[in-house]
């Protein structure tokens, strides 16, 4: 018999009312992709066969600079996710697990800031 | 002490199971995630920075885009997103609970096939 009350014994270890984040993130970035995939097929269009000062002023227009920087963000968003789930259910070693899911992390994460980066060099024209 | 060995259900793909429609679909709507993260997502910055950086390195991706290695890419990764986007959304609607009686699980993922061929196909007559 332990001295702890039920709910105290609870805390840190049962539900932390965050089970269903992860999957509610993937969903909510999988739908914002896919209006955003329009604004990337409007962009192949666009820029199939262009030159490089063609392709660089469309990047420099401010509505293009922002669909693909929110672009980027959401699909190394929604990348880390799905990567994530994919590691936990196929790579059963403890150490590699760790190691990939933190590649996979840190490589999103870099993944968004360069691209940030890149679109402010060409829309601020630095 | 050793955890008891419990018996597990086998593993979707393999010699247990005969290759569904669905089942096929379901792991290849992951491992097309995955060549979008590792290939595809890694492309779309390669293509910004190339711009950024100036006619030369521009040049440099068109050209390893006109490559056999490079067109195989690109047209596998044309393949995935049409694949993952289209099929994506039929997840979507499965997760609203509706559609996830068998036969509208076939009907629908014939359909996501079909679509993802007619995307694939008008994306790279844009893009070859």
């Amino acid at each position: 018999m332990s001295m702890l009350n039920p709910l105290a014994r609870a805390r840190g270890h049962g539900s932390a009312k965050e089970g269903v984040h992860h999957w509610y993130a993937q969903r909510a970035s999988a739908l914002l992709l896919i209006v955003l995939m329009g604004w990337l097929i409007y962009a192949m269009f666009r820029l199939a066969g262009a030159d490089h000062g063609a392709a660089s002023s469309f990047i420099a227009q401010p509505i293009n600079a922002a669909f693909l920087i929110l672009l980027i963000v959401t699909l190394f968003y929604h990348a880390m996710l799905g990567l994530q789930v994919v590691i936990e259910d196929y790579v059963h070693n403890q150490v590699l697990e760790v190691v990939f899911y933190f590649i996979s992390r840190a490589g999103a994460l870099f993944g968004m800031a360069l691209g940030i980066i890149h679109v402010l060099k060409l829309a601020l024209g630095a | 002490m050793k955890a008891k060995q419990r018996p597990l259900s086998p593993f979707m793909i393999g010699p247990y199971y005969k290759p569904q429609l669905t089942s096929l679909m379901s792991i290849t709507h992951r491992a097309s995630g995955v060549f979008l993260s590792i290939i595809g997502a890694p492309l779309l910055l390669w293509w910004l920075i190339a711009v950024s950086s100036g006619p030369q390195a521009y040049d440099a991706l068109l050209g390893f885009l006109g490559s056999l290695i490079g067109q195989l890419l690109l047209i596998a990764t044309v393949f995935c997103l049409s694949f993952h986007m289209i099929n994506g959304v039929r997840h979507l609607v499965w997760d609203t609970g509706r559609a996830l009686d068998i036969k509208t699980a076939y009907t629908a993922g014939w359909l996501v096939l079909i679509g993802t061929v007619l995307l694939s196909a008008i994306l790279l007559g844009v893009l070859l």
